[in-house]
Order: structure tokens, then C-alpha cells, then sequence
């Protein structure tokens, strides 16, 4: 099960958990991000149709690079409070090594490649250097 | 006729989200944002700094000097800040 979904709706991070655990006796660890709006809220912009794409990209690149058995990432688009969560990544594989290494690669392509916008109280959020510089270490490794 | 698409600020600045233009045959990205860029006071704010801008044709990444032709979407948006 290698899962992409982008949507409005909220997520529950259990049951997306407990489907990844019962793909089979040979899943060992399993892995999650869970991104929330921090303090203020915010208003997620994407780009339909691209930004489900861009995501079953970067998770077929890092397949080929981790064994995984299994992993959902889910994206929210929308206006968004405090506290909600935005991103999740989760990650299932016999061993943690892959599971630790697929979700933080996971992270790091999603926040440069992934055509998402937010928008703060105070304006459209800029894109961080430190991002780039993550992202750009993955294929340095 | 290529479809165009904006997002976040440069959706704001130029005043809508989607227009469709004619242009004559391929032309660089580049050249279409130049092309964009003349055709109001919006357009020219949001377009004036190609830095902080970045494409995409046909929903993948696409750089300046990359070729655009008619039946082509092409996306202009600040870069991206998902996660």
C-alpha cells in the first residue's frame, strides 16, 4: 500500500497507522510525521492535479532508494486552525532503519517539491533556505 | 492557446487564477512571462522578479528556458511552502 491523498478533510493518524500495521506479519516498524499549524492559523493553497503528482513522484524516489512495505502521505489543503494537523507521513518496513529514513526523506522532498502554499495572518509564508539545503543533502548521501 | 494557472501571491497580485491567452507557436517560458508581464499593471508586479517565482508545465517543474506551445498549462507561483 503506498498511499497519496491531498484533501480538505482531517485525518486520523490511528487509523492510518493500524492499516499500515496490517499489511502483513512481515511489517516490523512503523514511522510518523504528524505536521500541525503552529502558532497562528493558516490558509493552505495548492495547485490540483500537480500536487498529487508531485507527491507519488517523491514517494516513488524514495522506494527505490528504502525498503519499504508500505506508506500514506497525506496532505490538507484549506483554511486550517491551531493545532490542527496539515501533513502526514507514515512509513511501514521490517526494519526501523528504513521506516526513520523514508519518512524524514519523505518530509524533506515534500516541503521543496510539493506545490503547496500557506498563507499566515500576516502574509504568504516564505520558503526557507534550510529547507533547500535538507532537501539537497538527501542526494549528496 | 495556453491555459495559464497562478498561485498564492502572484495569483493575488495579478487579480485571477486562471486565463487562457493565444500565443503564435513555441515560445520559451521566459518569453511567455515576458509576453504576461505587458498586460496589466498586476501582471507586471507579480511577474517583475523571476527569483522569487518558479513554474511548472503540464504539472512538473520546468525551468526558464524551457519551451511552452499551444495546449500546454503552464503554472507561475512563488516557491513552494507545503509540509
Amino acid at each position: 500500500m503506498f498511499e497519496v491523498r491531498v484533501t480538505a478533510e482531517p485525518f486520523d493518524s490511528a487509523h492510518e497507522q493500524a492499516r499500515l500495521a496490517a499489511l502483513g506479519p512481515d511489517v516490523g516498524a512503523l514511522v510518523g510525521f504528524t505536521g500541525l499549524v503552529r502558532d497562528h492559523p493558516l490558509l493552505i493553497e495548492h495547485y490540483p492535479g500537480m500536487a498529487e503528482r508531485a507527491i507519488r513522484r517523491v514517494l516513488d524516489e524514495v522506494c527505490t532508494r528504502r525498503a519499504l512495505l508500505g506508506a500514506i502521505v497525506i496532505h490538507r489543503f484549506g483554511q486550517l486552525a491551531v493545532g490542527e494537523p496539515i501533513v502526514l507521513v507514515m512509513t511501514a518496513a521490517r526494519h526501523r532503519a528504513h521506516a526513520f529514513a523514508a519518512a524524514w526523506q519523505l518530509m524533506d522532498y515534500l516541503k521543496t517539491e510539493a506545490p503547496f502554499w500557506k498563507k499566515a495572518p500576516t502574509g504568504w509564508v516564505e520558503a526557507r533556505a534550510a529547507d533547500e539545503r535538507a532537501r539537497a543533502a538527501w542526494t549528496a548521501r | 492557446m495556453i491555459r495559464l494557472l497562478y498561485f498564492a501571491w502572484v495569483r493575488e497580485r495579478i487579480g485571477t487564477g486562471e486565463e487562457t491567452i493565444e500565443i503564435p507557436g513555441e515560445l520559451s517560458l521566459s518569453e511567455l512571462v515576458g509576453l504576461l508581464a505587458g498586460r496589466s499593471p498586476g501582471h507586471a508586479a507579480a511577474l517583475a522578479d523571476r527569483a522569487r517565482l518558479r513554474a511548472a508545465v503540464n504539472h512538473e517543474f520546468a525551468a526558464w528556458d524551457a519551451r511552452v506551445a499551444p495546449g500546454d498549462e503552464v503554472a507561475i507561483f512563488p516557491p513552494v511552502t507545503g509540509g
